[in-house]
């Protein structure tokens, strides 16, 4: 017999509804369920590098070189890269390269705070003309990027010569983690670490916490994030990023070098022609020797100390196959 | 003509050749795309009135769009000029508010000039004079936009009686005018705070500060889950689609705007009205139509109405926006038209005629406000002023965080000229500028105050000044700015907090604000010491911690080469609360928020 009027097929209509209410909620609940029990299993705890170095160096061929004395800055960019082999023996053909320019600061190219456009450019052409199949350039601005690539005479200059020149977008920042000693997961700047090839064309300057600054503090340029915090420790952190992220080749733009109140300068002043262009493989060498255009030695900068204790490259740049053209 | 049944063997003059009615049923495409069969006499409306009305909808949506692509083009994207080339917007963004007479009017009675162009406002008054409220109806983006809601949103719930009522002329339609009287006798006494409620003001603000921000945060959010899948195909579909809508709607970073949650909220609620009133905002609220509205008495073009043709069928007041009473049997409120002309083009008896020079024997064509009310709204307005500023905001007690843009004119003359447009706010490329809430009190009410924490003032940039439609913002020059051959605009002065500054309190080097320091030679200048600093751990011995020397450089700032742009305060490390700010103190405009003697100078006019 029903109770009161309720049908039996009612009934099992209502009692299923709530049952399957439970029973979904259940099981939502019993799947999400945080027991406390501690987090799950431990991330994947290998260091993310980026290595687009070279395999082979032929014994015949310079590891460092110094172009000096041409006004012409492309001049100096195509002798020192002729005396290190050649564009042909970094790119290869179709290669997807990426060139990393300081473009960090609104400044004009006689503020010698922005590695010079025409360097930058002539480097593009290059890669170019050793069948590269699309080069990129960018950097990830401390100024408001537009005003920066802009005035920096970058953007055109690099455009001109085929480049595809990409601003920093919020969206081209991904978290990775680097596991270095005070750089640990830290947003990276996409586009300069997907690529074949990545050349770094730095502008050696005065920096007045780092003393002298050019290739391997150019690697700032890859983190997004708030990374003024990192000159608390900038000499380790340095070196970690140089770590990170090892360049096929770098041109240390010294064309024009900026000899105080660096990295931002602003006064004309502050900036001294010296019309030189140094090309190496070693991001360590490369500053080593050029921390002597401000007229420092590789012992007083920390950062090249502890990148030759890491192996990154020699902080003794005697040591390696020299050239000066 | 009482009957609404047509009656074949009167001849009309502009009756179809075929007759209205047939007894066979058209086909499905005939249903789908003729227009409805009219009812009543079935009269279709002039072909003028049908184009008019065509070219009206083609010309919101154009103007809309124009509109948002100058809100959208309000920013500065970089280009491939020189290096020296001097930067500045290619267009005239705030164009919309310089063919603003209601923000002219304003800064006219409150500054007594008419600044630059907003001259191009007269040319909006006279198309006034000739047309009516023409703007309202066809041009104003605002406007555009409670058109499409008042459409959307009733579209169930507001039909046929409900909607004929809603679009009658009601008593709240005076609310308007007392805005309008109470924002223009502010002005006189010197506040252009009505632009908090211009219509092109609001589209501006909400639209820049609220809408865009927000969609960029919603496709960001997007791009990531997108991100997370792990499609490459997907990936470089929604990175080119973020690019692109970085280069052309928004920019390459999220843009946040301080306490813009109201900004957002009001917008939202308003266009929400349009539920219940169908373009509640144009007929109630705002002063911009009210103040065409006071203009529209004179304008050449007006409607007839023949009322002995009417039937009452309401079609005119189903289709009106302006709730101007098009209907038969009352006289028509060409004050409140908003000339759209959709009455006559539903009218289907012969009632209804738009025509230059038309007779007035049905038309009311000055704003129904009682003048005590009207008398009693302007004086509340007059007495804004000294209302607000016996608070204790401008001229004792000053806020320290009402921070203006560089080339901002002196409090008080910034206050008769602000119209809180946010043109300022949208085209800050560093997103320093914000929408003040209650820092400048409430008569500074979302005028522009700089944040740096959010963003500072990058050092050659004079965008504020160029956008700026009132000159509150002067257009200053690079030169001016950076103080070539002159002293350097300061916008404020940069302090330290010891305590929580890095290298003077902990012993740990850092000085990111000295190397962000714009200026040369820089404000900021660090002194070397070698300072103790105890080891984080017990000695070996369990004893006390043991000493280290580190060598540090403690900056300083000199106030004498301070500019005030918060560079040092945005890029502290120092997380929540910086160990450098800036405050208004030393701000060039004024000649008493000093802090040097030197500074002072109370002979300059």
């Amino acid at each position: 017999m029903p109770l009161r009027d309720l049908t039996r097929r009612e009934l099992i209509q209502r009692l299923g509804a709530a049952g399957l209410v439970l029973g979904s909620a259940g099981a939502v609940a019993r799947a999400r369920w945080d027991h406390g029990a501690g987090a799950g299993p431990a991330a994947i705890d290998r260091a993310i590098t980026r290595d687009f170095r070279l395999s082979s160096a032929p014994g015949d061929l310079p590891e460092l070189v110094v172009a000096k004395n041409d006004t012409d800055p492309a001049a100096l960019v195509r002798k020192a890269v002729e005396a290190l082999g050649g564009m042909k023996r970094f790119i290869s053909n179709q290669d997807i390269v990426v060139v990393k320019p300081n473009i960090g600061w609104d400044r004009t190219p006689i503020h010698a705070a922005n590695t010079n456009p025409r360097v930058v450019a002539e480097v593009v052409r290059l890669c170019y003309d050793a069948g590269a199949k699309h080069v990129v350039v960018t950097d990830a601005s401390c100024n408001e990027p537009n005003r920066c690539f802009q005035r920096s005479g970058i953007w055109k200059a690099a455009y001109d010569m085929g480049a595809e020149v990409i601003l920093p977008a919020t969206h081209r920042f991904r978290t990775m983690r680097l596991k270095g000693e005070v750089l640990d997961e830290w947003l990276v700047y996409t586009p300069l670490v997907n690529a074949d090839k990545v050349i770094n064309v730095p502008i050696a300057k005065h920096h007045n916490l780092a003393k002298y600054t050019a290739a391997m503090k150019n690697w700032y340029g890859s983190l997004g994030g708030r990374r003024n915090r990192l000159h608390q420790n900038i000499d380790v952190s340095i070196a970690d990023l140089a770590q990170f992220i090892q360049p096929t080749l770098t041109i240390v733009d010294a064309t024009r070098v900026l000899m105080r109140n660096g990295p931002q300068g602003g006064n004309v002043a502050d900036a001294k022609d010296m019309h030189t262009v140094i090309a190496t493989t070693d991001q360590v060498a490369a500053d080593a020797y050029g921390c002597q255009l401000i007229g420092r030695t590789a012992d007083e900068i920390p950062y090249l100390k502890m990148g030759h204790e890491r192996g990154i490259g020699t902080m003794h740049w005697q040591t390696l196959r020299f050239k000066e053209v | 003509m009482a009957s609404t049944t047509p009656d074949p063997t009167i001849a009309s003059p502009r009756a179809p050749k075929a007759p209205p009615k047939t007894s066979q049923k058209p086909g499905l495409l005939a249903r789908l795309f003729r227009a409805k069969a009219r009812s009543g006499s079935g009269l279709p409306a002039r072909k003028m009135i049908q184009v008019l009305v065509w070219a009206r909808r083609l010309i919101q949506g154009g103007t809309f769009a124009l509109f948002s692509w100058l809100l959208f083009h309000t920013a500065f994207r970089g280009s491939f000029a020189s290096a020296d080339t001097r930067v500045r917007l290619p267009l005239p963004v705030e164009g919309f508010l310089l063919a603003d007479p209601f923000v002219a009017a304003m800064t006219l009675l409150s500054t007594h000039t008419v600044y630059r162009g907003l001259l191009w406002s007269v040319g909006l008054l006279a198309l006034t004079l000739v047309v009516g409220r023409v703007f309202c109806g066809w041009i104003c983006p605002f406007g555009t936009l409670h058109h499409l809601f008042g459409w959307i949103f009733p579209s169930r719930y507001g039909k046929g009686n409900k909607r004929v009522e809603s679009n009658k002329t009601y008593a709240r339609q005076r609310v308007k005018y007392y805005l309008l009287y109470f924002f223009l006798a502010a002005a006189v006494t010197g506040s252009a705070i009505g632009g908090i409620f211009d219509p092109i003001c609001i589209a501006v603000r909400a639209i820049g500060l609220a809408v865009i921000p927000a969609a960029q945060y919603v496709a960001t959010a997007i791009n990531a889950l997108v991100g997370l899948t792990g499609v490459r195909s997907l990936q470089v579909a929604s990175d080119s689609g973020q690019d692109f809508l970085a280069g052309t709607v928004w920019q390459e970073k999220q843009f946040y705007f301080h306490q813009t949650w109201l900004v957002g909220s009001l917008f939202i609620a308003i266009l929400f009205m349009n539920r219940f009133i169908p373009r509640f905002w144009c007929r109630v609220l705002c002063p911009l139509g009210a103040f065409l509205g006071l203009f529209a008495r004179f304008a050449l073009f007006g409607m007839e109405k023949d009322h002995s043709k009417c039937t009452d069928c309401n079609l005119c007041l189903v289709h009106c926006q302006g709730a101007d009473s098009p209907q038969g049997g009352v006289k028509w409120r060409q004050d409140e038209c908003h000339m759209c002309m959709n009455c006559e083009n539903a009218c289907p008896e012969d009632v209804i005629k738009f025509r230059f020079l038309p007779n007035r024997k049905s038309a009311i064509t000055t704003p129904d406000t009682g003048r005590r009310t009207a008398i009693a709204t302007a004086a509340a307005g007059a007495a804004l002023l000294p209302v607000t500023r016996v608070a204790d905001v401008i001229d004792a007690n000053y806020d320290h965080r009402v921070i203006r843009p560089p080339g901002s004119v002196p409090e008080k003359e910034f206050l008769e000229r602000c119209i809180r447009c946010a043109e300022c706010m949208k085209v800050c490329p560093n997103n320093a500028l914000h929408p003040a809430f209650f820092e400048s009190g409430i008569e500074g009410m979302w005028t522009p105050i700089l944040i740096p924490r959010i963003g500072y003032c990058e050092h050659s940039c004079v965008l504020c000044g160029q956008v700026c439609p009132t000159g509150a913002i002067q257009k200053i020059t690079e030169e001016q700015k950076l103080g070539v051959g002159q002293k350097a605009i300061s916008i404020g002065t940069a302090f330290y907090d010891l305590g929580r500054c890095l290298p003077w309190s902990m012993a740990t080097p850092c000085i990111v604000c000295e190397e962000f320091c714009p200026t040369s030679p820089k404000a900021i200048w660090v002194e070397e010491a070698d300072v103790p600093r105890r080891l984080p751990m017990a000695s070996a011995d369990g004893g006390d911690p043991k000493m280290e020397t580190v060598h540090v450089q403690r900056p300083h700032v000199d106030p004498s080469l301070c500019i005030g742009c918060g560079a040092c305060e945005k890029v502290c490390p120092v997380q929540d609360k910086p160990a450098v700010y800036v405050t208004s103190v030393g701000e060039s405009r004024s000649k008493t928020n000093v802090i040097l003697l030197e500074n002072t100078d109370y002979n300059k006019s």
